[in-house]
């Protein structure tokens, strides 16, 4: 059997609050296999951005173990952690986070920078990327020129342009209208059957949920149903 | 380090007015730091060249008895000039001095100074001694325009002097001011009149007797002289080096103040920036760099507007410096009462190694004063830094 992409187990997060603590996820058990293209959803605060960072390693969590990739994320070192986000994951905010000041050429680059390709392989790579989004022709403007729906795709194109086998999407719809959702879905759906990229996404979006062949229910720290799309 | 580079040029000509503002400031102190140094530097060369020219030529002998600093000296400081110096002498190569101590009485009132006696038809020293060529019942007499102005005196005026001969008998003489001269070197001025060596001779009855000799070639093997002590240029000059050191110090402090400014508002634009840009570092993180990678980026980014102050300042501080260095520097106020040798126009020099050395400070510095508040990024939470939370 093949080793799954995430595994989850007893994973507890707290945060100080205050004086004591808050709890924000309660005992998650979970496992994703490559492939999959997975939503956690529930309402605001029920922990989803929360699990997304874990699995990200921009977080550790407080007790319990969350496997990515064959790494433990609580054990990673800082630099491990960095590593593993270099190589194999792919973000992609609600806010889409782009480089002001680069253009959009260059946020696509900006990921493979840090991985020593060749001049030309980043070309070459890049110019797919955006072919992936349909944004060839919008190489050379900057983000703040950009409409919405066209900043996410540069995102996209971003998170997708190293191949990384796990991408983490949160609220990636939530400043987008109806038709721009719509097709950033198609975009990932398509990535997602062509490349074998596992992606999960945060959402209490509609279009997204739609979209979705696993949703997990998340409520108040806990998995509330987990279910497969047949 | 190549990616940082260019991240850091990207985000830095992204930044636009804030980033040229500052370059502008760090220039400005670059330039200014640079043209003071250069007028330094220029000063140096110009109070050297004005002392040998008017006082030391190629070096000294002094009477072994002579002591500057000590007046009372002054009449025992003396001596026959050595026979195997007379070749020297004799191409006009070497100058002999006869120093005594005397008194002036311009308007009645009574000053102290050094009579110098030199031979008027010398050509080593640039003092006018033609004009002690001259005969009239005073004995004639050229002064420093320090001492003119001091003493009220001009030129065609006569003054009774004093002073003592060998015996310790006082004598009295008028003398007629011939001439008047300017020369930036106070040690060839200030408290001194030069009358013509054979007067002088005569007046103190030390014929053939000098207390300095001043040669014109410093290259040459110099053997010991008997009764005289052989003084290099180097160390006759020392004394502008040490004066010049002082100056430094007190000019240090400008810079130190000029680099202050451009450096709080260096240090203002990352604390700023670090502030305001939590959410591209959270980003930085997501992507893969380590907090240490971001800080990194960071403090080139505040380093590279010191090389860009540097670019900049080249554009209009070539031209301007090369301007100064080409048709000097009129000093604002009146030097000759400063005491110390300085021309009315300076020619500040510009080396390599000043400009080198001043741009390699300053990019020190400015690196400095970028890392130290980027040191703040390596402890930010990412998440935290993605949700642009931190206050
Ligand atoms: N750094 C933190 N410190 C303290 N509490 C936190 C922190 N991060 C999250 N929380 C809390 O944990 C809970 C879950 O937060 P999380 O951001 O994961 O929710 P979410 O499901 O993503 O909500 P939303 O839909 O609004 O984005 C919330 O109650 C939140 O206040
Ligand atoms: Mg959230």
């Amino acid at each position: 059997m093949e080793k799954p992409v995430i595994s989850i187990r007893h994973l507890v997060k707290k945060f100080p609050a205050g004086k004591g603590e808050f709890t924000a996820l309660k005992g998650i058990d979970l496992e994703f296999n490559t492939g999959e293209f997975a939503g956690l959803i529930g309402p605001s605060g029920s922990g989803k951005t929360t699990l997304l960072n874990i699995i990200g390693s921009l977080d550790a969590p407080s007790t319990g173990e969350a496997l990515v990739l064959g790494n433990s994320i609580g054990q990673l070192s800082a630099k491990e952690a960095a590593r593993l986000r270099k190589h194999s994951l792919g973000f992609i905010f609600q806010s889409y986070n782009l480089l002001a000041v680069h253009t959009v050429y260059e946020n696509v680059e900006f990921p493979l920078l840090l991985l020593d390709y060749s001049a030309s392989e980043r070309k070459k790579m890049v110019l797919e990327a955006l072919e992936w989004v349909g944004l060839t022709n919008k190489i050379d403007s900057r983000p703040p020129k950009l409409s919405g729906g066209e900043c996410q795709r540069v995102a996209i194109a971003r998170a997708m342009v190293k191949k990384p086998s796990l991408v983490l999407a949160d609220e990636p719809t939530a400043n987008l209208d109806a038709d721009n959702s719509h097709h950033i879905l198609k975009t990932m759906e398509t990535l997602n059957r062509e490349l074998k990229t596992t992606f999960l996404f945060a959402t209490h979006d509609e279009k997204v949920i739609g979209y979705l062949r696993r949703k997990i229910f998340l409520k108040d720290g806990r998995v509330d149903k987990d279910e497969w799309v047949k | 380090m190549k990616i940082a580079i260019k991240l850091a040029y990207r985000n830095l000509t992204g930044a636009g007015l804030r980033t040229w503002l500052n370059v502008l400031v760090l220039s400005f102190s670059f330039v200014v730091i640079l043209f003071m140094k250069g007028v330094m530097s220029g000063w140096d060369l110009q109070a050297k060249t004005d002392m040998t020219q008017w006082e030391i030529a190629g070096g000294q002998y002094w009477h072994q008895l002579y002591d500057p600093f000590d007046p009372f000296t002054l009449s025992d400081s003396h001596a026959p000039i050595p026979p195997q110096l007379s070749d020297e002498l004799a191409a006009g190569d070497m100058v002999p001095l006869l120093i005594t101590q005397g008194s002036i009485y311009p308007q009645g009132r009574l000053q102290s100074v050094l009579i110098k006696g030199i031979p008027a038809k010398q050509s080593l020293l640039k003092l006018p001694t033609h004009r002690l060529d001259t005969v009239t019942d005073a004995y004639p007499a050229i002064i420093g325009a320090m001492m003119a102005r001091n003493l009220k005196l001009e030129i065609g005026q006569y003054v009774t002097i004093r002073w003592r001969d060998v015996n310790g008998t006082f004598d009295a003489h008028d003398i007629l001011i011939t001439d008047i001269f300017s020369s930036n070197v106070p040690s060839a001025e200030a408290g001194q009149i030069y009358l013509p060596l054979e007067t002088l001779q005569e007046m103190l009855s030390l014929s053939g007797q000098a207390t300095i000799l001043t040669f014109r070639d410093e290259k040459k093997e110099r053997p010991a002289v008997e009764g005289f002590t052989l003084k290099t240029k180097e160390t006759l000059t020392a004394s502008i080096d040490e004066m010049l050191k002082t100056k430094e110090v007190g000019q240090g402090i400008l810079y130190l103040i000029l680099l202050l400014l451009a450096m709080l508002a260096i240090f203002d634009t990352q604390v700023l920036s670090i502030f305001k840009r939590q959410k591209e570092i959270g980003t930085y993180i997501a992507l893969g760099y380590t907090r240490g990678q971001v800080v990194g980026l960071f403090t080139v980014e505040g380093a590279l507007h010191s090389v860009l102050a540097a670019l900049v300042g080249a554009l209009y501080g070539t031209p301007l410096l090369w301007w100064v260095a080409k048709n000097g520097w009129a000093m604002p106020i009146d030097t000759s009462e400063f005491g110390v040798p300085i021309a009315q126009t300076l020619y500040p020099v510009f080396s390599l190694g000043l400009v080198v050395s001043t741009t390699l400070l300053v990019v020190l510095i400015t690196t400095i004063v970028s890392y130290w508040p980027s040191r703040k990024i390596a402890k930010m939470n990412p998440t935290e830094a993605l949700r642009g939370k931190i206050q």
